[in-house]
């Protein structure tokens, strides 16, 4: 049976154009723009100057405190500087500039294609290796992987959850990843269950990826204690407070952690990544992105190394088209619009979209007449309009009160609302208001 | 490329839906009850609902250009779905003249003196009615006989509806059947049951209302009529709570009038008590009030009570209640 998360929800037109395309590898990038903040948290220390040689997996620059990352070198070459550019916010931040030479690697890293199923490791060496690899969250939120997988004293987990929802309409990274990877993603997740010491773990997977629920169903059989359940498509499912109600119909409360209910999730493609750093000694140097756009001559996926720009990524996928106004680095409800192509590819960055000029505008806002559609949207039941209203008048009080800041910024009450309002736009800056406070 | 790049915060993509589509799917909801208004009541139909729908827009676009002096909405739709929604609510004979006034009070009071669409505490049209209902009571319940596309106007025969009938017990009471056809007194949008509910179905359909509202009205008047009636018999009845449901305003004000985005509660517990209220008030006026009719009363008193009932009765939060399992 097809399970899906309880409260609100949307359907937005999939535009996955990108679907059951294989990956491809991509050239490499003349330089590489490596930021030293690619993960929620401290940013990195580096620890390389300007003109040292580097290899592939290298590392850059240290993690900076409890939740922070290691970052390594997704290339080869010299370095060029360490300055501050612009980064997909918009905002400059320290990154490492190398001019790339060559592909030279370093010589711990096993490069072979050969699986590795057997980890002796304990759970302690595995999330050292994790932590060591600069493993991040690659669903997109970037929380610094050992540390989601050390939960706080007092609390235990009891379930691994794996996401492979992939429910941000025209992404297919992670589907793609899924098909060609499914063997190490499963070692992957053996791998981690290990390091949380738990027995069971379930994937879940949405139902218009049928051939990805097939193969794992099959793989799963031998694999004890790894089910995989299809859920019905419905989007924001790969919230990770969603997908937890969807799987074991647990809610998560207001303010805490998955593992307050015994949950840890871990997105697919950060089990892949748990695999090669923990098997192969890789660090997180590169990652498949999806290029696509309704209007892009072919939207493709591909294996991308960190600090490519995005640019050549579009110029692989068969050039910028005419008439694109919005360049999006994520899926169209929650990625970030960059302000030029010289932005690079980051460990959470798991597409590339692209939007024509009429799509791209807003149109005028209205008065909303309480049609409440944001209301039947909201997967975390709060009432956008009215969480909209009440910062229009700056009513912190009010807004703490309802609850702003479980908001998980899914946008499907600006999707849905019939008079255009940026419900999501008020809710955010409220949030962030309620927050400081 | 463009030279200049969009720059905006998440979601980037919109579902295109909008206030127009919401109003034009109302109103397309609204098409199969005029057919059959226009089939028993004619010309007069017509002539009630052009007027109205023509007073209303006019209204509205001369109180924005001329009063407010801002934008002009008058193509939104919303202008145009009073007025039908008015007519609906009106005798198919009654005088232009009334029409226009009603019209005037639906928009001039009723939604623009609040500051126009989606501040409006009471339904306009159902405004714009009572004060007719109030100001001509001879005209606003003289009805004409159902006829078949009838050319006659303001001079038509005239006849009772099946409410007052009830009420005073006089005259014969239609069938079962010309009820939920529609072939009976009555304003002229509301005697068509089976119009009615295809509305209501294609509006589920194209997700433009939920259920709840109208079940909860009509469910409450069918059990109130059929425990009072019950008990003051001393038999089970039926027949008499189903025709309290099939006659009058009750499916027209459950299907269209209550469910007003602007002026009905937004949980869906909220709608429930919404749409208990509204049956309760209904029954209890047409029962034991003076006026045969009670629906516009009822939906007027609940829509002052949503601003309450939305403050609290919210929806139930993600996490609020945790189940285990």
């Amino acid at each position: 049976m097809l399970k899906t998360f309880r409260i609100g929800g949307i359907h937005p037109p999939e535009n996955k154009l990108s679907g059951h395309k294989a990956i491809e590898n991509i050239p490499l990038p003349a330089q590489a723009i490596v930021f030293l903040s690619q993960h929620i948290g401290v940013p990195a220390v580096p620890v390389v100057e300007k003109g040292d040689q580097v290899r592939v997996g290298t590392l850059l620059a240290k993690s900076g405190g409890f939740v922070s990352s290691n970052i390594h070198s997704p290339v080869s070459g010299k370095i060029f500087k360490i300055d501050s550019v612009a980064d997909s916010s918009g905002y400059k931040r320290p990154a490492v500039l190398i001019n790339v030479e060559g592909d030279v690697w370093e010589d711990t890293i096993d490069r072979t294609d050969t699986l590795k199923k057997e980890c002796h490791f304990s759970s302690k060496e595995i999330l050292e290796k994790i932590a060591v690899a600069g493993i991040v969250g690659m669903g997109g939120a970037t929380f610094p992987t050992q540390v989601k997988l050390l939960p706080p004293p007092g609390t235990k987990a009891e379930v691994l959850i794996i996401n492979g929802v992939e429910c941000e309409p025209y992404l297919t990274s992670d589907h793609a990843l899924m098909l060609e990877k499914g063997e190490e993603i499963m070692v992957g997740i053996s791998i981690l269950m290990k390091a949380v010491l738990v027995d069971r773990a379930i994937i879940g997977i949405e139902n218009n990826k049928k051939d990805a629920l097939e193969l794992f169903e099959k793989l799963s059989r031998n694999y004890p204690g790894i089910t995989v359940q299809s859920l019905k498509v419905q989007y924001p499912q790969g919230g990770e407070k969603q997908l937890i109600d969807a799987l074991i119909r647990r809610q998560v409360p207001g303010g805490k952690l998955p593992v307050a209910v015994g949950a840890i999730v871990q997105n697919v493609a950060t089990a892949y990544a748990v695999y090669e750093a923990v098997q192969k000694n890789k660090p997180l140097i590169e990652r498949v992105v999806t290029i696509t756009g309704k209007k892009l001559g072919k939207p493709c996926n591909v294996r991308a190394r960190i600090g490519t720009p995005v640019g050549e990524l579009i110029d692989y996928a068969g050039g910028m088209p005419d008439g694109t106004a919005k360049i999006i680095l994520g899926g169209p409800m929650m990625g970030k619009a960059l302000t030029g192509t010289e932005i690079p590819v980051g460990k959470g960055s798991s597409g590339v979209l692209l939007i024509p000029s009429p799509e791209a505008q807003r149109k005028e806002m209205r008065n909303c007449i309480r049609c409440a559609k944001c209301v039947s949207a909201c997967p975390m039941g709060l009432i956008p309009s009215y969480l909209m209203s009440l910062m229009e008048f700056n009513e912190l009080k009010l807004a703490a009160k309802n609850a702003i800041t479980d908001c998980i910024e899914c946008g499907s009450c600006s999707y849905i609302c019939p008079a255009n309002r940026p419900l999501l736009d008020y809710i955010r800056l409220g949030k962030g208001k309620v927050i400081k406070k | 490329m463009l030279k200049q790049l969009i720059v905006s915060p998440s979601p980037h993509i919109h579902s295109g839906d909008s206030i127009e589509k919401k109003m034009y799917g109302v109103f397309v909801a609204l098409i199969p009850a005029f057919l059959v208004s226009l089939l028993y009541f004619g010309l007069g139909a017509l002539i009630v609902t052009a007027v109205s729908i023509a007073s209303c827009v006019l209204f509205e676009f001369l109180i924005q250009k001329f009063l407010i002096k801002g934008k002009i909405t008058i193509f939104d739709g919303s202008a145009i779905l009073t007025g039908l929604l008015l007519a609906f609510n009106l005798p198919s004979n009654l005088p232009v003249w009334i029409v226009v006034i009603g019209a005037s009070v639906a928009i001039g009071i009723g939604k623009m003196s609040f500051g126009g669409l989606g501040n409006n505490i009471f339904n306009p049209a159902l405004v714009g009615r009572v004060f007719l209902l109030i100001s001509f009571p001879a005209q606003m319940t003289t009805w004409p006989e159902p006829g078949f596309f009838p050319v006659t106007y303001a001079d038509a025969t005239t006849g009772a509806t099946t409410l007052a009938m009830m009420k005073a017990h006089f005259g014969v009471l239609p069938s079962f059947v010309s009820m939920t056809l529609g072939k009976m007194g009555g304003s002229l949008g509301e005697v068509s049951a089976i119009a009615l509910i295809l509305g209501f179905v294609y509006m589920l359909w194209k997700k433009i209302i939920t259920w709840h509202i109208p079940v909860s009205i009509v469910g409450t008047v069918f059990i109130f009529f059929t425990i009072v009636i019950s008990a003051h018999t001393g038999e089970f009845a039926v027949k008499f709570p189903l025709y309290q449901v099939f006659s009058g305003g009750l499916l027209l004000g459950a299907i269209f009038m209550a469910t007003d985005y602007v002026t009905s509660p937004m949980s869906k517990k909220g709608m429930l008590i919404y749409g208990f209220g509204i049956g309760i008030l209904t029954s209890v006026i047409r029962r034991y009030g003076s006026y045969p009719e009670g629906v516009s009363f009822a939906v007027l008193i609940m829509n002052a009570l949503t601003p309450l009932i939305n403050t609290y009765f919210k929806p139930k939060r993600f996490g609020e209640v945790v189940k285990n399992g």
